[in-house]
């Protein structure tokens, strides 16, 4: 009944409670400062980008064809849809690839062959970019007198990817409840069509997450490209036999013929178009669990 | 089917046109009631079931009848969901399984060489102890295994009935392309109940199908086995020993050994196992003075 404030319960801390709560502040301020940094570093990144790059970015330089390597005004045209075409490659090249692998390792090997094939992807993606490079230009270019193609580079670029979007796929597909696969087996229903039908509907979401991202990765690799895709002309080649303008590269080649402004729009559209897929795919993944209720 | 239950579908889509020894196929004796619901649908021989080295359930001997309801009870871990999860052979793919002795399904080794493990679920049915639907809408959460097995003749009556026969259309009828995972847990679970006898399979095995749900979901649970058991042939796993005595016609206790290997101590009319046991261990169980 008594509604006086008894000092003996006093709800104020008491014994270790104070240190504890320094602590508490102590390790939130850190986690907080260490992902603003985080964020921080991006943010410069992007502004700084955009600062630079904004101010050249008109249709000209969007649609126009490369400078002259000796220098002077140019757009980036060709090289963005050199790139654009590079990637769609890629992916139509290692997404089946992956998925495959993912199935294989999850689905229908026995332990010991899985772990094997794991840690060869992980091995294959700790692969550095450069020296997928040079092995593709010692195979299909110095040991074979072949000129630069986008193909080669195609190549290259696919045996960097590969490992990135299999691993996320292994990941997704091994996150896929195990009550869901158990309750397609318990219906009769063959392994191939539950894989279809259930496994990977559930794990396309972060599927297709992952090949976004895997896809921006190869907008922007540069090493696999070097010795496999350069030399190419000042206009759109559509045609992977020949070497194709690409991003990466035509940025390397604006930077050491001084072109900076150039480079700096042309990192900012590399930048943009990444940033957009991104967010795309996002808001399109969201829309479409909603309408599974997930 | 039994003559009590008319079955027109049977004749095309029954899985029994598809057997794997057609000459062997299970010809009912038609006579329906009492003769009927003491066929032998499926018979344990001396099963024991390893985990790699750990024998998890010895020398299980008992005989399941048709069109009845029967019942696994007994304390955690004594073996009774493994040795369900045995009868459609849900434990295949669990590392060190392996299982002695034989399982007769209709006479056929269910564990034999000429036994398909994709053909075994398709005929016996299973409902796991959570609520598990697909990602997809209620629709398609029915229609999905009959799509896949080639039952695509009158899909959407198929689902209806389905769907009916598990006391859940006239609550989803007007929302059937909504996600099925808006359904409270209930009705989840007469949705899963419905999409495993939309393949119209001979048996439906319920691992603690009411065990996640409230009383009210986990009644009208109990009454859905009521009416399933006119058609399918039911074998329920439960932690619930009222909830064995309110569905079960008979009732197999499992208990554990000394050296925590589960196994069958005593199996009868469920009526006559809680009221006459004839095991002290099963007595003592169902007094509540157990362990």
């Amino acid at each position: 009944m008594a509604t006086y404030p008894d000092p003996e319960h006093a709800l104020t801390p008491s014994g270790n409670l104070r240190r504890r709560l320094v602590y508490n502040a102590l390790f939130e301020g850190g986690a907080g400062f260490a992902a603003f940094l985080a964020v921080g570093v991006l943010l410069l990144v992007a502004i700084s980008i955009a600062a630079h790059g904004l101010p050249v970015i008109n249709l000209h330089f969007l649609t126009g064809s490369l400078p002259p390597p000796s220098g002077g005004v140019g757009g980036i045209g060709p090289a963005l849809i050199g790139t654009l075409e590079m990637v769609a490659f890629v992916i139509a090249i290692t997404l089946p690839l992956a998925v495959l692998i993912a199935l294989f390792v999850t689905q229908f090997a026995s332990p010991r062959v899985g772990n094997a094939v794991r840690m060869v992807v992980d091995v294959m993606n700790g692969l550095p970019t450069i020296v997928v490079g040079v092995f593709i230009f010692a195979v299909l270019i110095a040991a074979t007198h072949g000129g630069f193609a986008g193909w080669k580079g195609i190549v290259a670029l696919s045996i960097v990817i590969l490992p990135l979007i299999t691993r996320a796929t292994i990941e997704a597909i091994s996150r896929v409840p195990e009550l869901l696969t158990e309750a397609a087996d318990a219906l009769g229903v063959a392994r191939w069509r539950t894989v279809i039908g259930v496994i990977l509907p559930t794990a396309s979401p972060s599927i297709l997450t992952a090949t976004i991202l895997a896809g921006a990765r190869a907008a922007g690799e540069t090493a696999p490209v070097l010795f496999t895709d350069s030399g190419f002309g000042q206009t759109t080649q559509l045609n992977p036999l020949h070497a194709m303008p690409n991003m990466p590269l035509e940025i390397y080649y604006l930077i050491t013929t001084l072109n900076f402004q150039e480079a700096w729009g042309a990192a900012f559209v590399l930048l943009v178009l990444i940033l957009a897929t991104n967010l795309l795919a996002r808001t399109f993944l969201r829309r479409a669990q909603r309408k599974r209720g997930l | 089917m039994s003559s009590s239950v008319p079955n027109p579908d049977a004749a095309t889509t029954s899985p029994r046109v598809r057997l794997a020894e057609p000459g062997r196929a299970y010809q009912p004796a038609v006579a329906p009631g009492e003769q009927l619901a003491r066929q032998v649908v499926f018979e344990a021989h001396h099963v024991d079931i390893h985990y790699g080295p750990k024998l998890a359930v010895a020398d299980v001997n008992m005989d399941i009848y048709r069109n009845i309801a029967t019942a696994l009870i007994g304390p955690s871990g004594c073996g009774k969901s493994t040795f369900l999860r045995c009868l459609n052979r849900m434990n295949d793919p669990i590392p060190g399984f392996k299982l002695g002795g034989e399982i007769r399904y209709f006479g056929h080794d269910l564990y034999g060489a000429t036994a398909n493990r994709v053909e075994v679920r398709r005929r016996i049915g299973m409902v796991f102890q959570r609520p598990n639907p697909f990602p997809k809408s209620i629709y398609d959460n029915v229609a999905w295994a009959p799509r896949n097995l080639g039952m695509k003749q009158d899909l959407d009556a198929r689902v209806e009935k389905a769907l009916r026969q598990a006391a859940l259309w006239d609550e989803v009828k007007d929302r059937l392309r909504q996600s099925a995972l808006g359904l409270s847990g209930g009705q989840q679970q007469r949705l899963c109940i419905a999409r495993a006898i939309a393949i119209e399979p001979d048996v439906v095995l319920l691992d603690e199908p009411a065990s996640a749900l409230d009383p009210i979901a986990t009644a009208s649970i109990e009454d859905l086995i009521h009416q399933l058991k006119l058609q399918y042939t039911i074998v329920i796993v439960t932690h619930n020993m009222q909830q064995a005595m309110r569905v079960a016609d008979r009732t197999a206790f499992f208990s554990l050994d000394q050296n925590r290997t589960g196994t069958l101590i005593e199996y009868d009319d469920t009526q006559k196992l809680f009221s006459k046991p004839t095991d002290t261990r099963t007595r003592d169980y169902i007094s509540g003075q157990f362990g």
